[in-house]
């Protein structure tokens, strides 16, 4: 059987997927806290922008965030039209290295202006070691790379999705 | 972990990262080749929310976003069996939907369409696919709606579904149509999906269905990406 084909998240997608986050009369079942940040030790935010082929700021992104270590699964959705910088924030913890591969989370971008939503991983900073040795992001040519590590200040990490450009961030084909 | 495989994105009927109809793929599609990427646990896993949840009413639109009375509009029933590509049922799995009213208004505060709102439609609502992969929705029928792409530009009547299917890789965003649309033909959204797979978009009217002075049937039917044979239920 084929697949059913995909088609854009489009521009009005706030009330039924991110419905509390924009004030909407009904209840969301997933948000950008994935996990309690006033009971988690050790937690850590991620904040970032998606610019478009201007550089400019989207203003009705939404970023789902996956991570699973096989300890802690953990997923997060936040749309970029609440935040005044048209930032998405996540509250989450740092997944552990498995298999000796430098951790990760997984990043969906979805999108008015994107039939098909996109794939990408955030790696941290802060990992200099194991993201030196990682098949993944060895694979990737050099001046690419940065675009998938995430800048460490504290416990904040700074991760802009760049659609195109000079500095377009690496998606995947998984 | 046991038996692990993921199929790949069928790009013989998902539509292109750019379509230049589409004015909006221009300066938001990735214009670098995407990188082969080895998955690993992560993307062979994907949130599972087969134990959530949901409200007694989220499953019927006609019921919860009432303030004074009922929506206006053509009641409708739309059912449909989420499946993977092998028609293997995929069971408990999350399906969001969200849709314009009637009148082709969002309830969304940038909709600017000069279309009145319902006071009793919201347009948003979901449920879990049951044992076998089966699912139902009670809605009104979405009115078409102008946009801005081009001089004109009408979408065809619409709803947006969104599901999860236990893998991030079988993720799935799109929209439902309705046969026999005259705008389908002038639409670049639907018309970004190659050929054969556009059918696969339209869910089909079902007399049999349909609830006596009640409700028009119609039946939408899901394929999803195959993905991890033993999702983590962790959420
Ligand atoms: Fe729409």
């Amino acid at each position: 059987m084929k697949q059913t084909p995909s088609q854009t998240v489009g521009p009005y997608f706030a009330y039924g997927l991110t419905p509390q986050q924009y004030n909407y009369d009904f209840p969301s079942h997933v948000d950008g806290n994935m996990v309690d940040p006033l009971t988690t030790p050790n937690t850590i935010t991620i904040i970032g922008q998606v610019l478009d082929g201007e550089g400019k700021p989207i203003d009705d992104a939404m970023i789902e965030v996956w991570q699973n270590d096989g300890e802690k699964a953990l997923f997060g959705r936040y749309g970029t039209g609440t935040d005044p910088n048209n930032r998405f924030i996540f509250n989450t913890i740092k997944p552990k290295s498995v298999n000796g591969q430098a951790p990760y989370v997984t990043f969906v971008v979805f999108m008015r202006g994107q039939l098909i939503h996109s794939f990408t991983r955030m790696y941290f900073s802060d990992e200099t070691s194991l993201n030196k040795t990682d098949e993944t992001l060895n694979s990737i040519p050099e001046h690419r790379r940065n675009t998938l590590i995430a800048k460490q200040n504290g416990n904040q990490y700074q991760f802009d999705i760049h659609m195109q450009g000079d500095l377009e961030t690496v998606f995947f084909d998984i | 972990m046991g038996d692990v495989f993921l199929n790949k994105a069928d790009m013989d009927v998902h539509p292109p990262r750019l379509h230049t109809d589409y004015k909006s793929t221009i300066l938001r599609a990735p214009t670098k080749p995407l990188l082969l990427l080895k998955p690993s646990l992560s993307e062979y896993t994907g949130p599972v929310f087969g134990d959530m949840n949901i409200g007694e009413f989220d499953h019927d639109l006609t019921i919860n976003g009432r303030k004074n009375g009922e929506p206006i509009g053509e009641r409708m029933v739309v059912h449909g069996k989420v499946t993977d590509q092998n028609g293997k049922p995929i069971p408990h799995t999350l399906i969001e939907v969200w849709q314009a009213n009637a009148a082709g208004r969002y309830v969304h505060k940038v909709d600017q369409h000069d279309a009145p709102l319902d006071p009793n439609f919201l347009g948003a609502g979901r449920c879990l696919t049951d044992a076998e992969g089966n699912y139902k929705f009670y809605t009104v029928k979405p009115g078409a709606y102008p946009w801005g792409n081009h001089y004109n530009a009408w979408r065809p009547n619409h709803i947006h579904f969104s599901l999860f299917g236990g893998g991030i890789t079988s993720r799935l965003v799109t929209q439902m149509y309705f046969p026999g649309d005259p705008l389908l033909k002038h639409d670049p959204i639907y018309l970004g999906v190659p050929p054969k797979g556009r059918d696969l978009l339209v869910g089909h009217f079902d007399l049999g269905l349909t609830e006596p002075s009640f409700a028009l049937g119609y039946r939408f039917d899901i394929v999803l990406r195959g993905h991890s044979a033993t999702p983590f239920e962790n959420l």
